[in-house]
């Protein structure tokens, strides 16, 4: 290749990131984390217009709670995909499947340049996220309901084990509208499974109206206390308090940890955000270019 | 219609005793096995277990869904997990996690269907397993393993303990009397000659491959002469042993405790239609809900008996 084409960064471009310890610095380590975030919005809306498919606005919404994992709390490493103590992340709310294979990228699991195969036939990187396809993928999802049941094997399996490894799972606040999460809620509350945390993803929207229209959830930190939870509430897109709220785990009481992280769908883009439609809207170019623009000020 | 008691001369078997025994011996020599159960330890016969492995007998109570996807975990840690349940809840209540969270996933889970087909006759079809077969055979990478008697029922449970892969198994609670041959060894995929012949082929799984073989019985007291497959596994199914019955032989009767929608009659009629053009007879449950009665009595009912059999043979061979 000749001229500035090829020493331009392509416009869909994502550098990885390491994961960043606390030993950096709380500052360094949020700064890590903004940015990774910031990278991780600009390339799934990128990924989603491209392919023409996907669930943008939960994705934009879950961003920050996957990139902390991620980036900073998960004892997990592309090197060691298999290391039995690693800790466990399920995507339970597996439509969000872009934003997760876009972190997995910026992480290092899997390659930048394949996000460009997302859907496209054959690709690794379906529409909903496989086990068998892709190694960093603890649980094949899609069908909602599952992530929370399979979580709690997890977690009994490191508490047969002795071993502290954690277990996380993010679900979806419309998701749990789904009788199999109550069912496990029961189980890790009865078995005490300090090592397991569920964060909520709190956008207060499904796919079709508010949550709250629908089937309401509330009092939802009461229904999972009363469950044998200790429940914690944060703002799912500061990375510092999702930090703080982790690192309490194992809590001291010993019950698994609730973690509501209130969240804006399509966060933090003006016209995504809090916006039923933009469910699995597919962003025009124009759309695409708005968010980057509102991106790098955010 | 010719009615033939069911080997009355010999001992009956509840194949869970089989199943139970055998899970206590794998675990006391592997750490990794665990059972999940959902309030089902009396009726999976796992109060031996539950003595002994306190910890490693998790009852997650009445919750399928979770039993199956805590299962999927346990195996994502480490764990060999024996998920035994009534099979009509396990795979009616569950099937979405057999399916995503055993089979797409490919968790080394093992799927303990107890009291299959119609071994809760009286209890009415909320409580009969018959679609089971149909529909766990339609999910890739299953292995569904359908024991005839207590020594297959052993050996499945040994290799699926053994193998890496989820694998669904029906333990039998109607009684059945010993059927397979003394050294026999259980192989997926492969179907067993019990007996070879001629004129026709009967092809039966679990509980009823006894009733098969007093219809083989039968059927040589009038000069016919039946070829006899017991089929332990619907899926891998046994292509060959099928094709080769359909060329070889004048037609296939299949025959089990199940409905005739897609089960081992589905994937007989599939294979022939696929290989080896032949005519096939499907006993089983018709579609429809069956009504109460005992499990021996709702097979002798829909002709899934030996008399039944032969009947089907006859009519195979234009004797009827
Ligand atoms: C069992 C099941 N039923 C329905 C769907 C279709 N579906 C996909 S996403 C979605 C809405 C999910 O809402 P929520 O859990 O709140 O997710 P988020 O708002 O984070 O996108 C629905 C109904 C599904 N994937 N699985
Ligand atoms: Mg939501």
């Amino acid at each position: 290749m000749t001229g500035s084409a090829a020493t331009a960064a392509p416009a869909d471009a994502l550098p990885v990131f390491g994961r960043i310890g606390a030993d950096a610095g709380r500052e360094a380590v949020l700064a890590h984390l903004a940015e990774a975030a910031r990278a991780v919005r600009r390339r799934d809306i990128q990924m989603v217009h491209e392919a023409g498919q996907g669930h943008i606005g939960g994705e934009f919404s879950v961003t920050d709670i996957l990139v902390t994992l991620y980036m900073h709390v998960l004892n997990v490493a592309p090197e060691r995909p298999d290391d039995p103590e690693r800790d466990r992340l399920i995507l339970s709310k597996g439509h969000a499947a872009a934003a997760l294979y876009t972190v997995l990228a910026a992480r290092g699991f899997i390659g930048v340049d394949e996000l460009r195969s997302f859907v496209q036939p054959l690709s690794r990187l379906n529409g909903h996220p496989a086990r068998t396809k892709i190694d960093a993928v603890e649980a094949s999802t899609g069908p909602l309901g599952h992530g929370l049941p399979i979580a709690v094997g997890t977690a009994v399996a490191a508490q047969l084990d002795g071993s502290p490894r954690r277990t996380f799972v993010v679900l979806g606040d419309g998701e749990l509208q789904e009788g199999s999460n109550w069912e496990a809620l029961m189980t890790a509350g009865h078995r005490r499974l300090d090592h397991l945390v569920a964060v909520v993803d709190r956008n207060r929207l499904q796919q079709g109206a508010r949550v709250a229209q629908t089937n309401d959830l509330e009092p939802l930190a009461d229904k999972a206390r009363a469950f044998g939870w200790d429940v914690v509430e944060v703002d799912g897109h500061d990375h510092g308090a999702l930090i703080d709220a982790f690192a309490a785990v194992p809590a001291a009481s010993g019950r698994p940890t609730f973690v509501i992280a209130h969240t804006d769908k399509g966060y933090p883009v003006s016209y995504m955000r809090d916006q039923v439609s933009w469910h699995h809207k597919v962003p025009t170019a124009e759309h695409v270019q708005t968010a980057l623009d509102e991106l790098e000020t955010s | 219609m010719i009615t033939a008691p069911v080997s009355a001369e010999r001992p009956l078997h509840d194949c869970r005793d089989a199943w139970a025994a055998t899970l206590v011996d794998l675990a006391r020599h592997d750490p990794r096995i665990v059972a999940v159960v959902n309030d089902s330890v009396g009726s999976s016969k796992l109060v031996g277990f539950q003595d002994e492995f306190p910890e490693r007998l998790i009852n997650v109570g009445i919750a399928e869904q979770d039993m199956v996807g805590v299962g999927a975990g346990l195996a994502n840690g480490g764990k060999i997990p024996f998920v035994s349940a009534a099979a009509c809840f396990l795979t009616a209540r569950a099937l979405e996690q057999i399916k995503v969270d055993a089979a797409y996933s490919q968790y080394n889970i093992k799927l303990i269907g107890q009291s299959p087909g119609m071994a809760y006759g009286e209890l009415g079809p909320t409580h009969h397993s018959i679609e089971d077969l149909a529909w766990l055979r339609a999910i890739p990478g299953l292995t569904v393993v359908v024991p005839a008697d207590p020594r297959e029922t052993e050996q499945a449970i040994r290799w699926a303990a053994a193998h890496t892969g989820p694998v669904f198994v029906r333990v039998s609670r109607m009684p059945v009397p010993d059927v397979m041959p003394a050294g026999y060894e259980f192989e997926p995929g492969r179907a067993v000659l019990l007996r070879d012949g001629t004129d026709v082929t009967i092809a039966a799984t679990g509980t009823v491959v006894s009733r098969a073989v007093e219809a083989a019985e039968l059927a040589a007291a009038e000069g016919i002469s039946v070829r006899l497959l017991a089929v332990p596994t619907i899926k891998p199914f046994d292509t060959e042993a099928i094709v080769r019955a359909a060329r070889e032989t004048r037609g296939i009767v299949t025959m089990e405790e199940a409905t005739v929608v897609g089960g081992l009659g589905g994937a007989v009629a599939e294979t022939v239609v696929r290989h080896q053009p032949a005519p096939v007879r499907t006993l089983g449950v018709p579609d429809e809900f069956a009504p109460t009665g005992s499990a021996s009595w709702l097979l002798d009912h829909y002709g899934v008996s030996a008399s039944g059999a032969l009947e089907a043979c006859r009519e195979l061979l234009g004797r009827a």
